[in-house]
C-alpha cells in the first residue's frame, strides 16, 4: 500500500488539477483524498504532480528484428524513466506482428523482460507488405489492440477498404498513416523556403491531406473505427474537423516532435532531425497545437524510432527517419504547458486519458478502481539534455543539448515503483 | 582584405567582402594564368585531395590544373570505382582520407549536404564541387568573377537565370551570390522545374522566356538533364527548346549587349542554339572556364592562408601551456 499526500493530482477525466491524496492498494487506485490509512508507506510528494502514466500509441521496438538499436528490455528502461507505464508496440518490427504467433511472442518476452505494460498494434496486412490482410480476428484473440501498417503506407485502396470492412465487423481499430504515397515518394524535407535554400527533395503537406481524405473516404464507406497516427499540418485539420462533426469514429494523433519542433530545426543537415513525415513549417507547427488544444487532435505519442549512429551517419536524404522519444516525451510534452499554455490535465487527456480510451484500457485515469500506474513529476525542474544518458539503447534524439523544463521523479506500474529502480540514484 | 572562412561549403555564409576578396584576388590569378610562368608556390607542401562521387570532368580538371598552378600535391581520387562501392560509408571514406593528412579536400557528391557532413568529420579545409542540388559555389564564383569582368560592376544588374532551376546547384548558388552583392535576379523557366516558394529568396519568378528577358544585362542558361525530359517534368525536347531554349529571336528581347552564360556541358539546340552559343560577341562561355581556374586558385589561396592561421594559433597554444 502506498499513500501519496501533499501531491498535485493530475486527473484528465475530471480536467482538474489538485492538491490531494491518493491511496495504491493491490494494484489499483482505492481511494482518494482520505487519510492515511493503518500500514500504508506514506509518500510525501512536495508539491509536485502525480498523474495516470503515459500510454505511448506508437512506438517501434527493435525486438525482434533489431535489437542492437532497441530490445524490448531497453524500452521498458526508457519508458519507465520517462513516465511511460503502457507501451503500444508498432508493427514495424522485423518479422511484422503480423501473426499470433509474432505477437504472442513478444507479448512473452516484454512480460518477462519490461518493467512497464506492453501492448501491440498488429499489422494489417500480410508483412506490411498491403496486399492480403492479416488474421485480424485471431490476432484481436490474441491480445492486439489495433491494426495497421506503420508508416508503410497501404496503396491498394480497395486492399485497405476490405480490410477496413472485416475489421468493422470485429469492432477492431484501424491505425492509418495518411500520406499519398506517390507525392512522398523520396522526399525528406517538407516543401518551402528552407527545403528549397538546402536542396532538399521536399513533399507538400498537401499530401496528408490527400491521404487523410482517401482513408476518411473509405471510413464513410465501411463504417471503420480509424485513428490517424500522426496529423502534422494545417491543410489535413479541416477534413478531420469535418468527419468528426459528421459523427464518424474517426481519431487523430501526433508525435511530440510535430508540435515542439519546427523544420528550421534541421539547420545544417541534421540528420536526427529528419522523421516520417518530415518536420513541418511554424505555422503548420502553431496550427497542430491549437488543434491539440481545442481537443481536434486527440493524442500525443513519442513515436519512438530508434536508430543506431549508422543509419543516422550519413548525407541527410540517404539517412534513415525518426527519433526516439520515450524518455523525452515528458519534457518535451511540458513545453506545451511553459510555452503554449496548455494545461496540464488537457496534456494529461492527450498523453494517457484518450489513447487508453481509444484503445479500451483501463489505464489513463486518477479515479478510484483504475490501475495503479502513475507517474510523479516536478513540470518546472530545468535541465540539460545529455543523449548519452537516454536508457534507450539508440540515442537518437533530436532534444540532445536542448534546454529541457519538466522531469520524470517517479513512475508507479500497478502500485508497484518501477522508476528509479532501487539502486538507482 | 577579409576572408574568415575555414570551408568554402556554399555561397550562403559568405559576406559580400568576401565574396569581393575571392574576385579580387582572382583577377591577379587570371594574369598569371596568361603569363608564360603559370605558376606560384602559396600552396608549396600543401596535399589537395580530389574527391568526385560524381562524374565531373571539366571542374575536377578545373580543380586539379588549380592545385598544381599553386604549387600543391593533387590527387584526384575517382570515387566510382572506390571502396564506397564495396559498402564503405561517405564517413569512413573520409577518415581514411583524413589520416593521410590532406590540406585541402575538393569534394563532389550527388546527396545534398553531403559534403557539409564530411566538412565536420575532417581536419583540413573542405571545398564543396557541388553537393546534391544545394550549391555550387566555385561556379557562381566564377560566374561572377566573368560579369565584373564584361559589365564592369557586379551590382544592379538584370540577370535572368533560365531552365531547370529546381534541380539545379548551380542556380542556387548563383542567385543567393547575385542577391548579396545586389541585383536584380530572375528566374525563368517551366513551373515544374521551380523549387517551391522561390519567391521567399528575394527574386522575381517568370514561366514566360520573353517576358523574362526583358531588359536583361546578363542571360545565364542552366542545362536540362535529358532524363528530365520525357514526360517526367517537360512534356518533349522540342517543346522545351521552343518555348525556353535560346535562341536570337529571344535573345533579342534581352539588352543589345547582354551576355550569355552557360555552366556548361552545353545541350546544343535543347535549351541553347548553337549559334548563340558560337557567336563570340553574347557568348562568354569560354570565358567562365578560363575564369574557373582562376577562382579556384583564389578560394584555395584564402583558405590555405586561414588554415595556416589556425594552425599556428594551435601550435602557439600548445606551446603556451607546455
Amino acid at each position: 500500500m502506498l499513500w501519496f499526500h501533499n501531491t498535485r493530482l493530475i486527473d484528465p477525466e475530471a480536467g482538474t488539477d489538485k492538491i490531494g491524496t491518493l491511496l495504491l492498494r493491490d494494484g489499483v487506485i482505492a481511494e482518494r483524498d482520505g487519510p492515511r490509512p493503518g500500514g500504508a508507506d506514506a509518500i510525501d510528494a512536495q508539491g509536485k504532480c502525480l498523474a495516470p502514466g503515459i500510454v505511448d500509441l506508437g512506438v517501434q521496438v527493435g525486438e525482434p528484428g533489431a535489437q542492437h538499436k532497441e530490445s524490448l528490455r531497453t524500452a521498458g528502461l526508457a519508458a519507465a524513466a520517462g513516465g511511460v507505464t503502457t507501451i503500444i508496440m508498432r508493427p514495424d518490427t522485423t518479422p511484422a506482428i503480423d501473426t499470433p504467433e509474432v505477437l504472442e511472442y513478444v507479448t512473452r518476452r516484454a512480460k518477462a523482460r519490461t518493467p512497464v505494460n506492453i501492448r501491440a498494434t498488429a499489422a494489417l496486412t500480410r508483412g506490411r507488405e498491403g496486399r492480403e490482410m492479416a488474421e485480424i480476428g485471431l490476432l484481436l484473440d490474441a491480445g492486439a489492440v489495433a491494426f495497421g501498417d506503420g508508416a508503410r503506407v497501404l496503396r491498394d485502396t480497395k486492399v485497405l477498404g476490405r480490410a477496413m470492412t472485416y475489421a468493422n465487423g470485429l469492432g477492431a481499430l484501424i491505425v492509418g498513416h495518411p500520406q499519398d504515397a506517390g507525392l512522398s515518394h523520396g522526399a525528406c524535407a517538407t516543401s518551402g523556403k528552407f527545403a528549397s535554400l538546402k536542396g532538399l527533395p521536399a513533399v507538400s503537406p498537401m499530401a496528408e491531406r490527400m491521404g487523410l481524405d482517401r482513408d476518411i473516404g473509405l471510413v464513410e464507406m465501411t463504417g471503420a473505427r480509424y485513428h490517424a497516427d500522426q496529423i502534422t499540418c494545417a491543410r489535413a485539420l479541416p477534413p478531420l474537423e469535418r468527419a468528426k462533426n459528421n459523427g464518424f469514429d474517426v481519431t487523430a494523433g501526433v508525435s511530440i516532435h510535430h508540435v515542439t519542433l519546427n523544420e528550421f530545426d534541421v539547420g545544417d543537415y541534421r540528420t536526427f532531425f529528419k522523421l516520417t513525415p518530415p518536420l513541418r513549417s511554424e505555422d503548420d507547427r502553431r496550427a497542430v497545437v491549437e488543434a491539440l488544444r481545442t481537443g481536434l487532435i486527440d493524442i500525443i505519442c513519442s513515436m519512438h524510432t530508434p536508430q543506431d549512429e549508422e543509419s543516422k551517419r550519413l548525407p541527410f536524404e540517404e539517412a534513415a527517419p525518426g527519433a526516439v522519444g520515450l524518455e523525452t516525451l515528458l519534457p518535451a510534452a511540458m513545453r506545451l504547458h511553459h510555452s503554449e499554455g496548455l494545461s496540464l490535465s488537457a496534456i494529461w487527456r492527450a498523453l494517457a486519458l484518450n489513447p487508453a480510451r481509444r484503445l479500451g484500457l483501463e489505464a489513463g485515469r486518477l479515479s478510484i478502481g483504475a490501475p495503479a500506474d502513475l507517474v510523479l513529476f516536478d513540470p518546472d525542474a530545468p535541465f540539460v539534455l545529455n543523449r548519452f544518458t537516454l536508457r534507450s539503447k539508440s540515442k537518437n534524439t533530436p532534444f540532445d543539448e536542448a534546454r529541457m523544463q519538466g522531469r520524470v521523479l517517479a513512475t508507479y506500474v500497478g502500485g508497484v515503483q518501477v522508476y528509479p529502480e532501487p539502486g538507482d540514484a | 582584405m577579409t576572408f574568415t572562412q575555414t570551408h568554402l561549403l556554399g555561397i550562403e555564409p559568405l559576406h559580400p567582402a568576401e565574396i569581393t576578396t575571392i574576385l579580387d584576388l582572382a583577377e591577379e590569378y587570371v594574369e598569371l594564368n596568361r603569363s608564360a610562368e603559370k605558376h606560384a608556390d602559396v600552396l608549396a607542401g600543401m596535399t589537395q585531395i580530389n574527391m568526385f562521387f560524381e562524374a565531373s570532368t571539366r571542374t575536377q580538371a578545373s580543380f586539379e590544373l588549380a592545385g598544381k598552378r599553386l604549387g600543391a600535391d593533387v590527387m584526384s581520387m575517382a570515387m566510382g570505382q572506390s571502396s564506397l562501392k564495396k559498402g564503405e560509408t561517405l564517413i569512413d571514406t573520409a577518415l581514411t582520407l583524413n589520416a593521410m593528412h590532406p590540406d585541402l579536400l575538393v569534394a563532389r557528391h550527388g546527396s545534398s549536404g553531403a559534403v557539409n557532413l564530411l566538412a565536420e568529420k575532417v581536419n583540413c579545409a573542405v571545398l564543396n564541387a557541388g553537393d546534391g542540388r544545394h550549391e555550387h559555389p566555385t561556379q557562381a564564383l566564377l560566374d561572377a568573377l566573368t560579369i565584373r569582368r564584361k559589365k564592369g560592376r557586379l551590382h544592379r544588374l538584370v540577370i535572368a537565370i533560365c531552365g531547370d532551376i529546381a534541380h539545379s546547384r548551380v542556380a542556387r548558388s548563383n542567385l543567393l551570390l547575385l542577391g548579396k552583392m545586389e541585383n536584380r535576379v530572375r528566374l525563368v523557366g517551366p513551373p515544374t522545374l521551380m523549387p517551391a516558394q522561390v519567391g521567399a529568396f528575394g527574386v522575381e519568378v517568370c514561366d514566360d522566356m520573353r517576358a523574362g528577358l526583358e531588359g536583361a544585362d546578363v542571360v545565364m542558361m542552366l542545362r536540362l538533364q535529358r532524363e528530365r525530359m520525357d514526360g517526367g517534368f517537360v512534356p518533349s525536347e522540342r517543346e522545351y527548346f521552343q518555348r525556353f531554349g535560346l535562341d536570337a529571336e529571344k535573345l533579342a528581347y534581352a539588352k543589345e549587349d547582354a551576355i550569355v552564360m552557360h555552366p556548361g556541358p552545353m545541350n546544343r539546340g535543347i535549351e541553347i542554339d548553337g549559334a548563340i552559343a558560337d557567336d563570340i560577341n553574347r557568348s562568354v562561355i569560354q570565358e567562365q572556364v578560363e575564369m574557373g581556374v582562376a577562382v579556384r586558385m583564389a578560394c584555395m589561396d584564402l583558405l590555405a592562408q586561414n588554415l595556416r592561421k589556425a594552425r599556428e594559433r594551435k601550435r602557439l597554444r600548445e606551446a603556451g601551456n607546455g
